[in-house]
């Protein structure tokens, strides 16, 4: 009884596992640990979508800014093209 | 013999399709760019990333014989980029405890109750109404979600989005960053907490 008081009130353990279990496969004690946790805590279930939300969105950040209107001056462009020249005359 | 004909025309075709060529000529205007904004959402300093693009076009001149053409030349030329923003990952997060580690440590030293480890009254999570997978997001939340996200220690910048962005193996990880098994799951889970957070925070 005591053990599942344990598991039932960690949520810090709970979130630990969430955030393994998006990488990794859990050990059967920590898929058992995390069900029985998320079976009685409304506020982890919500961490666990919000979590997985989160990561998701951060795709589209890093992906979006990458074809997106982010771009360098020109001035830096035209040195950095002059500079290539030169190295590749020296060849 | 035919079949032979057949074979060889079946190569020429490969090779001419996979062999991809590098035009350095056409570096800048092509892909300086995307390097920058590649280098820009990674590092968030804008003289840094700046350098970077220089860096990794010089590099890449000395490397142009090892260039097979398995790959295109952006593809080729990102792969050097990145293992220069990981020495920038590593420089920053090296030697001992950094202070931004410490800070971002505080910042959710009351997260959970000390002994049971349930959340804390002030802490309990609201919905922010990103819980739909669906959800696209809108340049408002983009931007909270851009802030929260530099607010993390380098070292958890870098082991996130080694992981979650670029999906490298944890044992490269570790190996790149120099940080245990162990410590690669609690900066994991240390870094989502304080980003989740930080939106929480933010957004609502």
């Amino acid at each position: 009884m005591n053990n599942l008081n344990k598991i039932l009130n960690n949520c810090k353990q709970a979130t630990f596992l969430i955030e393994k279990k998006s990488i990794r496969r859990l050990t059967f004690r920590e898929t058992i640990e995390l069900r029985i946790h998320l079976y009685g805590c409304s506020f982890c279930k919500l961490y666990g979508k919000q979590s997985r939300a989160i990561n998701h969105m951060v795709r589209q950040l890093f992906h979006s800014t990458t074809q997106s209107n982010i771009r360098l001056d020109d001035h830096f462009k035209r040195d950095l093209q002059e500079r290539i020249e030169t190295e590749l005359n020296k060849n | 013999m035919q079949l032979l004909n057949a074979l060889n025309a079946v190569s020429a075709f490969f090779s001419l399709n996979m062999e991809h060529q590098l035009k350095p000529h056409q570096w800048v205007n092509a892909h300086a760019d995307y390097l920058y904004a590649y280098a820009i959402t990674r590092i968030n300093d804008e003289e840094q990333a700046k350098d970077l693009v220089q860096e990794t076009f010089l590099a890449a001149l000395e490397k142009t014989a090892g260039f097979e053409g398995k790959s295109t030349e952006r593809t080729w030329l990102t792969a050097i980029l990145k293992n220069k923003i990981i020495d920038i990952y590593r420089r920053k997060s090296s030697g001992l405890k950094n202070t931004d580690v410490i800070k971002a440590e505080e910042e959710q030293s009351d997260f959970f109750d000390e002994t049971t480890g349930h959340w804390n009254e002030g802490h309990l999570l609201v919905e922010f109404g990103i819980e739909n997978k669906d959800h696209l997001i809108n340049k408002e939340f983009e931007q909270v979600l851009q802030k929260c996200m530099q607010k993390l220690p380098a070292l958890w910048m870098a082991v996130f989005t080694m992981k979650h962005i670029e999906d490298q193996s944890t044992d490269m990880i570790c190996a790149e960053l120099k940080v245990t098994a162990s410590n690669f799951w609690v900066i994991i889970h240390r870094a989502k907490l304080n980003l989740r957070a930080c939106l929480q925070k933010n957004w609502i």
